[in-house]
């Protein structure tokens, strides 16, 4: 049993996040990830958000806070890769099964993108957050999330132009 | 997703990161609500309790990490099941009695325990088994907030004269188990 927590919090039944958020955060890992790593990443996610969760201090923004998570996830994935790089041949196999329902070549610009902007377009446009829960689950202000998420579009823009 | 939720739930199992199991299992007297911590049974609940607000009371006073294992409610499934088929007089899982506050609700609710199979007996008679007496009325309240009902057999405690009193399930269902109990072919309780 977890010890007893403050009174302070009224956190809901777990499962409820999990009814809520599982189909969304799955869809922004396997856009973020692909399919393959998308897995796992979304069992990480949930099980760090059960570890963390009887000690969580607010029950506002859970949503933002699952999505923080998954987003760490995300990079932890993406930083593998970097570490680890895939011979470049099976890449685009890899990202055009990865993409599922979305416009292959367009995700694989998206995933081009620094860290923060790759995850705030995502966020935006694979899981539907707006600006301000986007800025919490990448910690930073909503103009900063609105920010990236046009930065990251404009990128995109010009290597589409130019394709 | 239901796979991946499945076997998301089957990690955090193994993981001991579920404090709360809880399942629903449809019976004669409607569909229940059966939770269990590490420890055992903690709560069973009748379809007239908001499922939703029970589960929202588990997470608030024993812990937030609230998740559908049906698995680890297995046992209590199939003994609610042989029991409403006639065939068990008895349960066999362990009780968390968690949910249970003070010492004299805890003795009333275990003297109540001990009430065997088809019999019965009176708000009074275990409010002196349990200590006092007089304390009849918390007798009563103490049985009204039996976490764990039908496994706990408040069910089984009349009014002297033999009065049904009342029932969290509802009167009906209250008849429907003693009658279940005493042999006579119960009517299925309608709504």
């Amino acid at each position: 049993m977890a010890p007893a927590r403050s009174t302070r919090v009224n956190l809901p039944p777990f499962q409820q996040l999990l009814d809520r958020h599982a189909g969304e955060v799955y869809r922004f890992l396997a856009a973020s990830v692909g399919p393959v790593d998308a897995e796992d990443a979304f069992q990480e996610t949930f099980l760090s958000a059960l570890r963390a969760y009887p000690s969580l201090r607010h029950s506002s923004n859970l949503r933002a806070w699952v999505f923080q998570i998954a987003h760490r996830k995300a990079l932890d994935v993406h930083r593998a890769r970097a570490r680890n790089p895939v011979p470049v041949e099976t890449v685009p196999e890899q990202v055009a099964a990865a993409a599922g329902a979305g416009e292959p070549a367009l995700w694989r610009a998206v995933r081009r993108l620094p860290d923060k902007q790759r995850t705030a377009v995502f966020l935006r446009f694979a899981a539907d957050l707006d600006y301000a829960q986007i800025g919490q689950a990448l910690e930073c202000s909503e103009p900063a999330a609105r920010q990236n998420v046009r930065a990251g579009l404009a990128t995109i823009r010009k290597g589409w132009a130019r394709a | 997703m239901h796979e991946r939720v499945s076997r998301l739930i089957g990690r955090a199992e193994a993981e001991g990161l579920v404090d709360v199991a809880y399942a629903e299992t449809d019976t004669p007297v409607g569909r229940l609500l059966v939770a269990a911590t590490p420890r055992g049974l903690v709560r069973v609940s009748f379809h007239g309790e908001a499922h939703e607000a029970v589960l929202g009371e588990l997470a608030e006073r024993l812990s937030p990490r609230v998740l559908e294992a049906p698995s680890r409610l297995d046992m209590v499934r199939r003994e609610l099941e042989e029991y409403f088929e006639g065939g068990r007089r008895e349960f066999d899982v362990p009780l968390d009695w968690s949910l249970t506050g003070s010492t004299f609700r805890r003795r009333v609710l275990e003297r109540t325990a001990k009430i065997p199979y088809g019999a019965t007996a009176s708000y009074r008679d275990v409010a002196s088994a349990a200590g006092n007496e007089r304390a009849v009325r918390a007798a009563g309240t103490a049985l009204g907030a039996n976490p764990i009902p039908i496994v706990v057999p408040c069910h089984r405690v009349l009014r002297s004269g033999g009065a049904l009193g009342g029932y969290g399930g509802g009167l009906e269902a209250k008849r429907f188990l003693l009658d279940l109990e005493a042999g006579r072919s119960p009517l299925a309780p309608t709504g």
